[in-house]
């Protein structure tokens, strides 16, 4: 969940009036956002440098971390907090956004070259005009296109944002794509030319920029932006230019968005113009860019139009279980930041503003009327759904069993299905024959590389943990191993093991053997309904072990551990252990 | 020299005509025996009640080695005196005489003594000198008194060090008997057969001490737990589904729940993704279409994704990253064989490619449970919500909105802590938390729940006026506030304490 930074002095300034803490927490709790910690600047700053808390001094101004749900965008600046709390006490009512009225011949032209479309294909625009920043407001200016990328953007890869100084370029624009030697242009915050070959070398030791280099460094061709003058915007998804950077100062401001993903760039340029159209000379306005498509088509954006859906008012009642009325649920939503009204047959028509991307589908209205409405106002009900309780059989048979070993004097251990491919192998003088084992791709730590096809390793490192144990030790683990099965859809299936070791001074081969006939006899096998047969096992000593066989069938082994292993999990004592699948006897 | 036996019969003899014996010491003293070996005795005696003895501390001397040797050849400065011939010696030939450390120390304390002098050759001074020192160290060793500034002396010079006596003053016990006969410790079939156990002495059983460990085995706490919550959702009509498949296709664990494809929780920094077998290669075909569709276009009333939906996403293989997989291949199931209302619940492991620490491991154990039904509300899943946690002694839940692809609504639950009252499991809580106070009528969050989304439900074909709420947890976390366990490796995996499993109660949760 993303966390927003929001200054406490302007949340009361906004919501007009002061919150304690925990009246401020409560807000939180009901509305769906977390107060995740108190701090402030300068404390952040000194985590950041490792210094002292005791450093801290009074008059320092708070900053609420707040924690947002990860669909609403809309939330990711202290602006679209603000505007949603404020709507949510009915301290401000829902604005409406729209682009300003030009004659179709002013609106500025974004031309898309048919290069792009092998690379980036999408492009939207939009102006924010007589724009008043200060500083508050620019540094929420960058986060919101920090957070947007990280989150919806997915670090960049379906959209990139790029802000310029309108007043520095000249329109129209062309966004081309063209082999990194042509470009060449000042990137932000450098003073000299780079092409863009150039830069992808460059920036390959800048901490931030480095992670987006792979976006597009093995395409022949690079995306760019440039405005008449041939003067380039920006290299997305990498840096913008530095001729159009904006400051301070800057007044009119160009958004555009290049994407791999069209619907999202379309809800990152709508999120961007409807928390920052506030600050416009006209509030809430927003120029429109004509974007040219190959083909000639053209599109104005962005879209600000408010979305309808018809919502049956019986399925938002009965979904909540509470017998609202229209008018009650159309109250309700305003404070969501959805207008509302009653129509014919017993229906609502919602209008979904271009900041609530999250509506999909009419349980998402549902679910706002029941936030709106309070979770904790509902009244508790009871299903009527009568049904009956039942068991998984193998799990079942799995407790009755761990039962019996429990009361044969074994204890239980459970460990990690993941280990390493050492520990499933070569530890145990096996074979990697890849054709038993499932292989992770990409584990954090080679702990994790393979999902046992055994229970030994982990028994083994519990023995590995346990030197100071008094011995005997006895442990048990009845638990699934995972073993590659083409006939399963997945290509891999669980199988239910149960494994026992004995570790003393002496290793106590007849006391597993006895263990296993204790085994069948509470699994109802007569003596002679099993046979154990010497075997050649690698995990397991010479002359002193034997396959299990069941109907026909191996189900096991036990035998006394091979001293080598015992070395190789740094096992003091000798061991004794048996190990069988289990779901045969079921 | 008496045995331990005898000492202990004259002890009790000489107490039967005398009332008390002031020093253990002397008593052994005069008896010939070794006062250790006395000491033993009056330890069982007191023991069984027959003496009371009591405990005498006496400080005395005792000779160091050196002083031992003085105490046999005389101090060094009567040896070096009595080296020196009438006609005096030169210092060359008197050292050769003597030890070198006799000679070294005997000498400067004669000549500070002024026994002796040097002019040049060492010649007597005195005529006569009397081995005080040597007379001191025997009348030590006889534990004779001295004066202070002797003893002074004599331990400046490192010849004698202090030793502690421990000793006993001794009367009668309450059970003093002239001769005592063996207590016994147990009741044995012999005394039953030749029916002594009346007349036999019993040694009193020290109740202080702890009894014998138990033999046996023990189950681990994370499944004594786990008993528990299955026993919950029995008792409450769950039915069991089968969880016994931990890898699973992308397809189920993520599309089939309306995940999409770019989602975050899809990325390789949070799921296992599986090299062999790296792709799942059957689904059913026309449900996966149905999938596609609501992702790319929507349907069933939403508008859904609106991306391009790629099948190559959905054939990888990872392991599971929550047991809703399951689930969706039951709700899919249901909708296939037909619906009937259902109630089901899992508890077992899912996978997550985190970073190990205290609180997290790469796999945990996950608890659900579920309701498909025809017309169940909110109203019913807070409800269903209380009661379940009811039975886990958490009387009070609060739901938070939420945000989670698959379900709409969704609540987060949230428990308070209260003060020192209630439910055992709330109690064992409460003395587990380090910041007792803080932790007071706070809210916790225990778990997550919600209505599965009707674009998860409606193309597995299940009817549209049919809703499912659900509710999960972890394992680990309620196991480890109920035995109070801090680190998470220290409860599950091969780090674990053994003791921890013997030791470790019932799980009394919401009893």
């Amino acid at each position: 969940m993303p966390t927003v930074s929001v200054a406490r002095e302007l949340l009361h300034t906004m919501l007009g009036r002061v919150y304690t803490q925990e009246e401020f927490d409560e807000l939180c709790f009901v509305i769906g956002i977390e107060l995740d910690d108190v701090t402030t600047e300068k404390a952040i700053i000194r985590k950041e440098k490792h210094l002292q808390e005791n450093e801290a001094d009074e008059d320092e101004e708070v900053i609420y971390k707040i924690e947002v749900p990860a669909n609403r965008y809309d939330l990711l600046c202290p602006e679209g907090i603000c505007r949603q709390l404020r709507i949510f006490l009915r301290v401000e009512k829902m604005p409406t956004y729209r682009l300003s009225r030009l004659p179709d011949s002013s609106i500025l032209k974004m031309i898309v070259k048919p290069e792009t479309a092998v690379i980036r294909p999408f492009v939207v625009c939009a102006i924010l005009r007589g724009i008043t920043f200060d500083q508050a407001r620019y540094a929420s200016f960058i986060d919101l296109q920090d957070r947007l990328h990280q989150n919806i953007c997915r670090k960049r890869t379906l959209v990139a944002i790029g802000t310029h100084d309108l007043d520095t370029l000249q329109g129209p624009f062309t966004y081309e794509a063209l082999p990194p030697s042509e470009i060449k242009f000042i990137p932000l915050k450098q003073a000299q030319e780079f092409t863009a070959k150039e830069l992808m070398e460059f920036y390959k030791s800048d901490l931030k920029l480095k992670k987006f280099l792979h976006i597009i460094e093995d395409s022949p061709v690079f995306p760019v932006i440039y405005d008449s003058n041939r003067t380039v915007l920006s290299l997305p998804p990498i840096i913008n230019g530095a001729h159009s950077a904006i400051s301070l100062n800057t007044k009119n401001v160009l958004i555009e968005c290049t994407a791999t993903d069209l619907t999202k760039a379309k809800i990152v340029l709508n999120t961007m113009v409807a928390m920052f159209s506030g600050y416009c000379d006209e509030k809430f306005e927003v120029e429109p860019v004509d974007v040219v498509d190959p083909v000639g088509r053209v599109t104005r954006c962005p879209d600000l139009s408010l979305r309808t859906m018809d919502v049956d008012l019986s399925y938002i009642k009965k979904s909540i279980g509470v017998p609202l009325q229209a008018g009650e649920i159309v109250d309700l939503l305003s404070k969501m930041q959805l207008t509302s009204k009653e129509i014919d047959g017993d229906k609502i028509q919602v209008f979904i503003p271009p900041t609530r991307s999250d509506i999909l589908h009419p349980c998402d209205v549902m679910e706002d009327v029941a936030v709106a409405y309070g979770f904790n106002n509902i009244p508790k009900t009871r299903p009527k759904t009568s049904t009956e309780g039942r068991q998984q059989p193998l799990n079942e048979f799995s407790d009755l069993l761990r039962l019996e070993l429990a009361m044969a004097g074994f204890s239980e251990v459970l460990n990690w299905v993941l280990v390493s491919k050492k520990e499933n192998f070569t530890l145990l003088n096996r074979k990697d024959d890849e054709k038993i084992a499932a292989i992770v791709s990409n584990p954090r730590s080679s702990d994790f590389e393979v999902l046992r096809t055994s229970l030994l390793p982990g028994i083994l490192k519990v023995m590995e943990h346990s030197k100071d144990v008094p011995r005997p030790v006895k442990v048990f683990e009845i638990s699934d191993v995972v073993l590659l099965d083409p006939s399963k859809d997945v290509g891999a299936a669980n199988s239910r093991h149960l494994a026992a070791l004995y570790c003393s001074t002496t290793s106590g081969f007849e006391i597993i053997h006895g263990l296993l006939d204790r085994i069948m006899n509470v699994l109802n096998v007569p003596v002679d309904g099993y046979t154990v047969e010497p075997s050649n096992e690698p995990e397991l000593f010479k002359g002193r072990q034997a396959k299990i066989f069941y109907k026909g069938s191996c189900v096991g082994s036990f035998g006394i551990i091979h001293p080598q292993v015992l070395k190789n999990f740094d096992i003091p004592d000798p061991c004794s252990y048996v190990e069988m699948e289990i779901e045969r006897f079921l | 020299m008496r045995d331990a036996d005898g000492a202990e019969r004259a002890l009790l003899a000489f107490l039967e005509s005398n009332a008390e014996i002031s020093n253990s010491e002397a008593f052994a003293r005069d008896l010939g025996v070794d006062h250790e070996l006395l000491a033993g005795t009056i330890k069982s005696l007191h023991g069984f009640g027959f003496i009371e003895a009591k405990d005498v501390r006496r400080e005395s001397w005792e000779l160091t080695e050196e002083g031992l040797v003085y105490s046999r050849n005389g101090s060094p400065e009567v040896q070096v005196f009595d080296a020196v011939p009438a006609g005096g010696i030169s210092r060359e030939d008197l050292q050769r005489k003597l030890d070198d450390s006799v000679f070294s120390i005997g000498f400067r304390k004669a000549m500070s003594n002024k026994w002796l002098e040097t002019k040049p050759l060492v010649s007597r001074k005195v005529l006569k000198v009397e081995d005080v020192v040597k007379q001191q160290l025997l009348d030590i060793k006889d534990g004779k008194n001295l004066s202070a500034a002797d003893i002074d002396a004599l331990k400046k010079r490192k010849l004698i060090v202090p030793k502690v006596w421990k000793a006993y003053s001794i009367t009668k016990g309450a059970n003093y008997a002239p001769t005592r006969t063996k207590a016994a410790t147990e009741v044995t079939r012999e005394m039953l057969l030749k029916e002594t156990w009346s007349e036999v002495a019993f040694k009193p059983y020290n109740f202080q001490a702890l009894g014998q460990p138990t033999e046996g085995g023990h189950l681990h706490p994370l499944l004594k737990v786990r008993t528990k919550f299955r026993q919950i959702f029995l008792e409450m009509g769950f039915e069991e589904m089968p969880t016994n498949n931990f890898v699973e296709s992308s397809f189920w664990n993520f599309d089939a729940l309306f995940q999409p494809q770019q989602h975050p929780a899809r990325d390789s920094h949070d799921t296992f993704f599986l090299k062999s077998p790296c792709k799942t290669q059957t689904f059913p075909e026309d449900y996966l279409e149905r999938v596609k569709t609501i992702h790319e276009q929507g349907g069933f009333g939403s508008i859904g994704y609106m991306y391009d939906w790629k099948r190559e996403e959905a054939e990888k293989n990872v392991l599971r990253t929550h047991t809703t997989a399951v689930s969706s291949r039951m709700l899919y199931k249901l909708a296939q064989d037909g619906f009937v209302p259902k109630r089901y619940f899992s508890i077992d492991r899912v996978f997550r490619n985190e970073a190990v620490d205290r609180t997290h491991l790469a796999e945990f154990h996950q608890i659900e449970g579920l309701i498909c039904d025809k017309g169940l509300t909110l109203g019913d899943l807070i409800g269903v919500l209380n009661d379940f946690f009811s039975r886990l002694g958490m009387k009070k839940l609060r739901f938070k909105p939420a945000y989670n692809p698959y379900t709409e609504p969704s609540m987060e639950i949230f428990r308070q802590v209260y003060p020192l009252y209630g439910s055992s499991a709330l109690l064992t809580l409460i003395s587990c938390c380090n910041s007792y106070h803080e932790q007071l009528n706070k809210w916790v969050e225990v778990g997550n729940s919600g209505m599965f989304r009707p674009e998860m439900l409606l193309p597995m074909g299940l009817p549209d006026d049919v809703s499912v709420i659900a509710w999960g947890l972890s394992l680990e976390r309620p196991t480890m506030i109920l035995y109070g366990i801090d680190n998470i490796r220290d409860l599950f995996g091969h780090k674990v304490d053994l003791k921890l499993i013997k030791s470790n109660p019932i799980c009394r949760l919401g009893m």
